[in-house]
């Protein structure tokens, strides 16, 4: 349904875009994921037909986007970073004038206005000024705004900024929804756990170029285990880290932060390993902590650095 | 171009603008009141009751002449003339409370009418004045020159200063080598032909009019203000009302332009970018909307002078029509130009504030242009303003006909032309 080949975009010295290139299926939901400043929003604008690259090709459902006003861009809803939203006009006035921009009106504007205010749940505050609304609720008439003319590919760049987790959940069920409607989604994000609640699959991108682009599955199965045990002693830990590597069913072990951070695939019989290994040596365990493989750990695995820090 | 986007557009730009209640005061209310101050202004002196101009006299003679000078000088209803000593008159003048000071210094009765006749030695009247009145200083020096001529002149002919002077000058002339011996001749018979005469008016008969001589203005004048018709008298609201029309129109027309760059600022302008519209729907629509508030803004505040001030299209109503909605596209081009050169909506109004008011004080709405030196006069064709201000003199109190419109038509129009053109040229698509 929608490709993007060798995608290429600098401004002045920087190169924000190198050479991206990734495919969506119909009815997939993508995430693209990585730090601030990793070129997600450039690449975003360029698919929604912001930004014209310097070189490489966008095609939805094989054709590309010629001008300004070419119809291809009818299919595509784009929700920016930034709020997006007329704070003096009333949510209804701001979602009519937004379909407006596509064409609709009369009846079929009506419908379209009703149908975004019932999926966001903004109905009962239709005719109030924006200005009056909380951050969550400009949030999903910030979304709403960009369903009115049923695009085929809908882009959402980070949406969820800013928000609190209430209004956080109520945009993910919005999202959801769309999902099972079968809606293709383009969702940049540095949330993980956004991430892993709602894409199929995950285009890793930093530095402007695609680290990894795959499933969910398929990235923790890149890890080196499945979970990974976080060790608190006393004293140092680095020359322990070489030993705990030959322990049976210990698939890593380093030292983050001073404390042992060690990879298993077998939770119950390596952390018991571990700890048996430990106390062997009459090393004093002072705190032990597990939790599964996450995307975090994955892009760490690929960058050497933390996501939310790089 | 999509009309639906653009009415959409055009529509939220009016509705943003009339629930903006600041802006509405400032595009309405201020230049009603502003124009309303100046109008009074402007309107006082047409009327004959312009403020007198506040001046000192001090005597220093205290002879018959000079009183009788200052007596003149109090009488005329140009002046607000109040005696005073030396040393007050200068404090008032340098305080600003008098505008100018006339000195009559000593002997300055006898000095003038001997240098009436044979010229020599002048009786030198001092005149303090506020430098920042010289326009005023102009008008005292010709009210003192009128009245020392006529006051001196009738006594050197009718009074006892004179009858001494000229039997004094008689007596001269005998002996005197200075003259040659033609004007000497000429000059005794004129003073012996004053004396007869003098003393004939002495013994005219009662009721007579002899007596009071002397040179007196060889004529008067008869003012007549040429307004467009014969019993309409000129209405400085007019002009007041174009002038600061013009100023807040373009105010507003600088606030189009930063709503452009704010939009930059907010995620609105690439929501706008990413639905299927030109750039001639996105820009056109702002400066349509622009134009139709410029529209509606002239449409108010020309309503409220006619109906408070009495202000009237005396001239063709199709001109004046014309030139305010020239005016009004150029205003919609002048905001695109804005939001095309405009980095930060900070800076861009600054700036554009600035050129704003340069414009509105060399197209003559502040201060008429008359009064710029004439260098000026024709550099200011060059700024827009002057031909809107004129226009809509020529079509308000000047009463004159569509056709004196077209050129500002015209000329406006094509600085919206250019302005668009530049802004359409300039304006970033694309952020960098």
């Amino acid at each position: 349904m929608f490709q993007a080949q060798n995608l290429k975009k600098r401004f002045g010295a920087v190169q924000a875009v190198d050479g991206v290139s990734f495919a969506i299926q119909a009815g997939e939901t993508v995430g693209l994921l990585g730090p601030n400043g990793a070129g997600k929003t450039t690449i975003v604008s360029m698919i929604a037909g912001l930004l014209t690259p310097d070189s490489g090709e966008i095609r939805l459902e094989g054709r590309a986007i010629a001008s300004d006003t070419d119809p291809v861009k009818r299919a595509i809803g784009f929700v920016p970073q930034d709020l997006a939203l007329f704070e003096k006009l009333g949510g209804r006035e701001n979602l009519a004038l937004f379909g407006a921009l596509y064409g609709l009106k009369g009846a079929e504007l009506d419908r379209a206005v009703d149908m975004a205010l019932g999926l966001v749940g903004l109905a009962d505050r239709q005719k109030d000024a924006v200005e009056a609304y909380s951050g969550g609720m400009k949030r999903r008439l910030n979304l709403a705004a960009a369903l009115l003319h049923d695009p085929k590919l809908l882009i959402l760049d980070e949406p969820t900024v800013g928000v609190d987790p209430q209004s956080r959940n109520a945009i993910f069920d919005n999202l959801e929804a769309l999902k099972q409607r079968g809606l293709t989604l383009i969702y940049t994000t540095h949330y993980m756990e956004e991430a892993e609640r709602l894409c199929d699959r995950l285009v890793i991108v930093d530095h402007g170029r695609v680290l990894k682009d795959g499933t969910l599955q398929s990235l923790y199965a890149e890890l080196p285990a499945a979970n990974l045990l976080e060790v608190e002693i006393e004293g140092d830990g680095a020359p322990l880290c070489e030993g705990l590597r030959c322990v049976a069913g210990v698939a890593s072990a380093e030292l983050r932060a001073g404390r042992l951070a060690v990879g298993v695939d077998n939770l119950a019989m390596g952390s018991a390993a571990v700890l048996a290994w430990l106390a062997a040596r009459g090393v004093p365990v002072l705190h032990l902590a597990s939790e599964r493989a996450t995307l975090e750990a994955v892009f760490l695995n690929l960058t050497g650095r933390s996501l939310r820090d790089a | 171009m999509n009309p639906t986007a653009f009415y959409a557009l055009f529509r939220k730009d009016l509705k943003l603008f009339f629930s903006d209640k600041r802006a509405v005061l400032m595009s309405f209310a201020a230049p009603i009141l502003i124009a309303s101050f100046f109008g009074f202004l402007f309107s006082g002196s047409s009327k004959g009751d312009a403020a007198k101009v506040p001046a000192a006299a001090v005597d220093l003679d205290g002879s018959a002449v000079s009183k009788k000078l200052l007596a003149a000088l109090a009488a005329d209803k140009g002046l607000d003339l109040k005696a005073e000593n030396l040393d007050a008159a200068r404090e008032r003048v340098r305080k600003g409370k008098a505008t100018v000071a006339v000195v009559v210094p000593k002997g300055f009765g006898e000095d003038a009418a001997r240098a009436f006749f044979r010229g020599g030695l002048k009786p030198e009247i001092g005149v303090l004045y506020d430098p920042s009145h010289t326009a005023e200083l102009g008008m005292v020096k010709g009210l003192l020159t009128q009245h020392a001529m006529e006051v001196v002149s009738a006594e050197v002919f009718n009074g006892e200063t004179g009858r001494v002077v000229r039997r004094d000058t008689l007596k001269e002339l005998e002996t005197t080598k200075d003259l040659p011996a033609g004007e000497r001749v000429a000059l005794k018979d004129l003073l012996g032909s004053l004396d007869r005469f003098q003393a004939s008016q002495s013994t005219a008969k009662p009721g007579g009019t002899g007596g009071g001589g002397g040179m007196s203005m060889p004529f008067a004048m008869l003012e007549s203000a040429v307004t467009s018709g014969d019993k309409i008298e000129y209405n400085g609201f007019a002009h007041a009302f174009a002038g600061m029309g013009v100023q807040f129109i373009l105010f507003m027309g600088i606030e189009a332009g930063i709503s452009i760059l704010l939009l930059r600022q907010t995620g609105l302008w690439k929501r706008l970018r990413a639905a299927p519209l030109s750039r001639s729907t996105l820009l056109g629509s702002r400066a349509a909307s622009a134009a139709a508030i410029a529209l509606i803004i002239l449409a108010v505040i020309f309503a409220f002078a006619r109906l408070v001030f009495k202000v009237q299209v005396l001239g063709s109503f199709a001109g004046f029509a014309g030139v305010c909605l020239a005016f009004a596209f150029m205003t919609g081009a002048y905001g695109l130009l804005i939001a095309a050169l405009g980095r930060t909506p900070e800076a861009a109004r600054g700036l554009a504030i600035f050129v704003t008011l340069l414009m509105v004080m060399l197209g003559g709405a502040w201060i008429p242009a008359f009064v710029f030196p004439g260098w000026l006069q024709k550099a200011t064709l060059l700024v827009p303003t002057r031909w809107a201000v004129d226009g809509l003199d020529a079509m308000t109190w000047r009463g004159l006909g569509f056709l004196d419109a077209l050129p500002a038509i015209l000329v406006l129009l094509g600085f919206a032309a250019v302005f668009g053109a530049v802004a359409v040229w300039k304006f970033r698509w694309q952020e960098d």
